[in-house]
């Protein structure tokens, strides 16, 4: 019965998707806003990559924005997570584990690599396909390496923290400077520069690197919270935990009938 | 023709995995299996997002070699803005899937499974056990003082959820 509903409801919903997806164009669809940026975007803010100018430059609020959400995620899963550290904790906590030489050392071969690879897809973002969001994901898997093929190693915390609160400070500091100069909020500055060299598209690398170590620092910063608390000695102390608390509660409903 | 089997195949793939995920949010009971689900929804959300800015012999919005110099440049690009929302929209996915994750973990450690109906029964137990309330899970469960057997720890709280 339950399998019969299920079936209806999804095949409702596919028709009405359907229906809807017949009055789609492919290719072709009449897009002003998209034309218009392919048309100015060159001339108005210099970056070779038009997916950067229209992140940082046409939508540079709509970014912030989606950096707050980001980081209202990281907060908030720190925030559920941290009770679960802190029974760890409370228990004597598993030392580290030793995986073997070849695990950690090739970790610790390929954090360097990683630290280049992220550093320059955030550095030519605004050149090359890539940037900010892409390239801090590969910084966050760089820290996140060593704490894979080490278990139990830590993250420094506080100091993740410092980078992310002083790289989302620097996005709205540059934001800010704009509002100075008379412009928009989050407007690009410093001119154009060449197009296409390392050094061109004003402000846009600087929000970039701003987004990239942000992100990096959020998400290994998360991604080391979701790996810490998979403590050995916890599993036995929440079910002795849970048993007890069973065990309570049938008193109690005796006690009550 | 082929454009027409083109087009159903990119639109009704992407439509394809919305209404699986959606399907899957709806009727599975393992909340982790529920995550994944959203995690299928929202990739055909981004894939939508992405044909809808495509064009037919189009390159990727980046100007690279001889368009660089040459401003207005000729070639067809395809639009910018789905894919810089896509940019965005992947990484906040990325974020809710990990508050998501860290809520499973976290429920999983107060109930010892991932079973949404179990979870249910077992937070009931556990908000009528708080609040000094009778269990009113069970019709079944014997109310007076007879000389039962004891029952055993687990079935206290499960009664209800086996029929």
């Amino acid at each position: 019965m339950r399998n019969i509903s299920a079936l209806v409801f999804a095949s409702g919903l596919a028709f009405l998707l359907l229906v809807i997806t017949w009055q789609f164009i492919l290719g072709g669809a009449p897009m002003l806003i998209g034309e218009a940026i392919l048309q100015q975007a060159a001339e108005e803010l210099g970056a070779a990559n038009l997916v950067t100018s229209v992140v940082l430059g046409y939508r540079g609020i709509d970014t912030l924005g989606e950096i707050a959400i980001l980081f209202t995620a990281s907060t908030a899963t720190s925030l559920v997570l941290s009770s679960i550290a802190e029974k760890t904790s409370a228990k004597s906590k598993p030392g580290l584990r030793d995986d073997g030489t070849i695990l950690a050392s090739s970790a610790s071969l390929f954090f360097p690599l990683l630290m280049t690879i992220g550093l320059y897809i955030i550095l030519h973002g605004h050149l090359t396909p890539g940037g900010g969001f892409q390239g801090g994901v590969i910084l966050a898997a760089a820290f996140f390496l060593p704490l894979l093929a080490v278990p139990g190693r830590g993250v420094n915390h506080s100091g993740l923290a410092l980078v992310e609160g002083f790289a989302g400070a620097s996005f709205i500091v540059i934001g800010i400077i704009a509002l100075f100069q008379g412009k928009a909020f989050l407007q690009p500055l410093f001119g154009h520069g060449e197009m296409g060299s390392l050094l061109s598209a004003g402000s846009l690398p600087l929000l970039y690197i701003a987004v990239g170590l942000k992100v990096g620092a959020e998400l290994s910063g998360l991604l080391a919270n979701l790996a810490e608390p998979s403590g050995n000695g916890d599993e036995t102390l929440s079910a002795t935990e849970s048993a007890s608390t069973e065990q309570t509660s049938m008193q109690a409903e005796k006690t009550k009938s | 023709m082929t454009t027409n089997l083109i087009h159903w195949l990119l639109y009704g793939g992407a439509m394809g995995l919305i209404v699986i995920g959606i399907v899957g949010v709806v009727t599975l009971t393992n909340i982790f299996r529920i995550i994944l689900a959203l995690v299928i929804a929202e990739a055909g959300a981004n894939l939508l997002l992405v044909i809808a800015g495509y064009r037919f012999d189009a390159i990727a919005p980046i100007l690279t070699g001889q368009a660089l110099s040459a401003m207005p440049t000729t070639q067809i690009m395809v639009d910018p803005v789905p894919q810089a929302m896509v940019l965005t929209s992947i990484v906040i996915g990325v974020g809710v899937q990990a508050l998501a994750l860290a809520l499973v973990l976290k429920v999983y450690k107060n109930y010892q499974t991932l079973d949404l109906r179990e979870i249910h029964h077992r937070m009931l137990a556990d908000i009528d056990h708080s609040s000094g309330v009778i269990s009113l899970l069970s019709e079944e469960q014997p109310k007076g003082e007879r000389p039962l057997p004891e029952p055993e720890t687990k079935n206290v709280l499960n009664s209800g959820g086996e029929k």
